[in-house]
């Protein structure tokens, strides 16, 4: 039989505040291969555990300028180029009258960067991941909040780490199956 | 994210949310109205009902199909019947929808939090029943692809410089972004309902929908960035929703059209009537799912000083409506609200008065703001109103313009009724059927209203 490989360790804590304070602390005893699992956002979680910049604003902009660019491209090459129509002897490229077009093209395509970015740079869809092995882990979208200290992470060490955890008094701690 | 300063300022206010409730009874209380309660026969009585309406509809388009447009009321001069009436009166109330979730996030009104869910799933309905009206007035439905730029064999463009082009792209791209505002805000209550599930079929379909939402801490981070910016982006957008459609009659010459306060007297309408429906929404809702907690007076009272402000304004745009028919010193304009005032669709006209400027003034008074029952008629009077003015604009304006020789009449058939009242019955059975699928409140917004979602200071 195989031995079963270790994803990481983790440990459950009854509300935001301990959770926060323990995360703080993971970080500050040098682990950086660590993540936390809440049912409600914590916008200090996120720093507590290092991860300070998440790239979605950048991929708004970019999907932003693309949907306003391509917008009024397409109605200038649409009425100069490819189906130019003179009525009453009016300019071609009549940007006034295109404007609420380039407007609504900007909005789609930086809405549709906003959720199809977020859900990339988070790795989703994935329906399976080892945390979901933990039958406690079910409780991380109800009233319980999660810390992992992944296996990968250098200063992991199966005993120490259980230890570590264990100094932070949280409700339960348990190995996660990779 | 709207973090709750106001729980604390809630003991001088009526709360947003009821004491006494925690992170497990908010998401048992949410959660097992789609998951344990069992299917009542008031449900399954008032689904039948609205499904049955909803066959009226289908009815009503079938014979449209076969016989074709005439089969309306709507013939020259008046071609834009209770298509168009009832497309402005749809978007419309869609637009409260966007308006709870978008805009009243940037201002940080918590309040929010427990109506917002609800109010999004009924813009996606709203939107759904307005666009019907313009793709059967389309005369062949079936080509309606021909609205949208591309390359086709006839080398024919849409023509950008046409209003209706625009509404196509507006009311789209609202769609579209809506939709994708009410799923994202879906997803960690619908990996909650994964935990939650004990159906395994009802598992697994959760499951999929959840996409795996395991509440990483960098999950969450940006997740809220991009809820924010699309709350941001959503603002303007539903402001320019209404606008363009409202460009649909601004941009024409018809008198009682052609005026610059259409765009923003058609937004304040928009918003009159959508928390109308919102509240004609909430008020059976709360009741029948024993939701007093978290839908508390204080929304009611908000929702109904919204209706106040809104149907001010639109009050505001009636009297510069009228004042400027007479100070244009245009004939036309002039005839236009001495038609509207003595023509034939008078009646119409003093009720439109009644329905949207004389009875919600009773929303003045405290008392009746918080009185449900008193509310929910308030409400569906701002309803009739709203329609009523669509009504007025479309019909009064076209079925006596310039020329004598070209007025008309216009007289709705049985079947733009039933084309009508079919699609209330399509948003309705749409409603039920959303109230046992997913959660109705947002869980995950309502767990942060609770005061132990604060992270303390060491």
């Amino acid at each position: 039989m195989k031995r079963q490989r270790i994803y990481g360790l983790m440990a459950e804590f009854d509300s935001p505040t301990t959770l926060v304070a323990a995360a703080h602390k993971t970080h500050a005893t040098g682990y950086r291969k660590i993540d936390a699992y809440s049912p409600i956002p914590i916008e200090e979680l996120a720093e507590a555990i290092g991860f300070h910049h998440n790239g979605v604003p950048l991929v708004v902009l970019v999907g932003g300028i693309l949907g306003c660019v391509s917008g009024y491209a397409m109605q200038w090459w649409i009425h100069t180029v490819s189906y130019p129509l003179n009525i009453g002897g009016r300019p071609l490229n009549s940007w006034p009258a295109f404007i609420v077009v380039t407007f609504e093209m900007t909005i789609l395509f930086a809405g549709i960067a906003a959720v199809f970015g977020m859900l990339a740079l988070n790795g989703l869809p994935m329906p399976y991941h080892p945390v979901f092995n933990v039958p406690r882990f079910a409780f991380a979208s109800k009233d319980r909040f999660f810390l992992i200290i992944f296996s990968s992470d250098p200063m992991y060490s199966s005993t120490e780490t259980r230890a570590f955890l264990e100094s932070l008094e949280p409700r339960s701690i348990s190995e996660v199956p990779g | 994210m709207a973090r709750p300063t106001e729980v604390e300022i809630g003991e001088q206010k009526a709360p947003v949310i009821l004491p006494g409730q925690t992170f497990a009874s908010i998401t048992d209380k949410i959660a097992s109205i789609v998951l344990r309660r069992p299917i009542t026969n008031g449900w399954l009585f008032g689904f039948a009902i609205c499904f049955l309406i909803l066959q009226w509809f289908l009815l009503a388009v079938c014979w449209l199909f076969y016989k074709g447009v005439g089969v309306w009321g709507v013939n020259i001069p008046i071609g834009w019947g209770f298509a168009i009436v009832n497309f402005v009166w749809w978007i419309g109330i869609g637009h409260a929808g966007t308006l709870i979730s978008a805009i009243l996030l940037l201002l940080r009104q918590s309040w929010r939090n427990s109506i917002n869910r609800f109010a999004e799933a009924m813009t996606l309905f709203a939107v759904a029943c307005a666009g019907m009206f313009p793709l059967l007035h389309l005369g062949r439905p079936w080509l309606f692809y021909w609205l949208f730029p591309y390359s086709n064999t006839m080398t024919y463009w849409p023509q950008f410089r046409s209003p209706l082009v625009w509404d196509v792209f507006a009311v789209s791209t609202y769609f579209t972004i809506s939709l994708l505002f009410w799923f994202i805000g879906l997803l960690p209550d619908l990996a909650t309902l994964r935990d939650r599930s004990e159906n395994r079929i009802a598992k697994i379909i959760y499951g999929m929908l959840a996409m795996g939402w395991r509440g990483s801490a960098r999950h969450w981070a940006r997740y809220e960035t991009a809820y924010l910016l699309l709350a941001g982006l959503a603002t303007p957008l539903v402001l320019s929703v209404h606008t363009v459609v409202s460009f649909d009659f601004a941009i024409g010459v018809v008198p009682g059209w052609h005026t610059a306060i259409f765009p923003p007297y058609f937004v304040a309408g928009a918003i009159y009537s959508g928390f109308a429906m919102v509240l004609m929404l909430a008020i059976p809702i709360r009741k029948i799912y024993g939701l007093e907690d978290f839908i508390t007076e204080r929304h009611l009272n908000n929702s109904a000083m919204v209706m106040l402000a809104t149907g001010l304004i639109v009050a505001y745009g009636y009297g510069i409506e009228a004042f400027m028919n007479w100070y244009s010193g245009n004939r036309y304009d002039a005839f236009l609200l001495w038609n509207r005032l003595h023509g034939p669709y008078s009646f119409f006209y003093y009720m439109l008065l009644f329905c949207n400027i004389g009875l919600p003034q009773l929303l003045w008074i405290k008392r009746l703001r918080t009185n449900p029952v008193w509310l929910f008629f308030v409400s569906f009077d701002i309803l009739v109103g709203m329609w009523l003015e669509r009504f007025i604009i479309v019909v009064v304006s076209l079925h006596r313009d310039f020329l004598n020789s070209s007025w008309g009449m216009y007289y709705p058939t049985r079947w733009d009724w039933m084309t009508y009242v079919g699609t209330i019955g399509m948003f309705l059975a749409a409603m039920f059927l959303f109230l046992r699928i997913l959660p109705m409140i947002s869980i995950y917004e309502m767990r942060i209203l609770l005061p132990e979602a604060e992270v303390e200071a060491e």
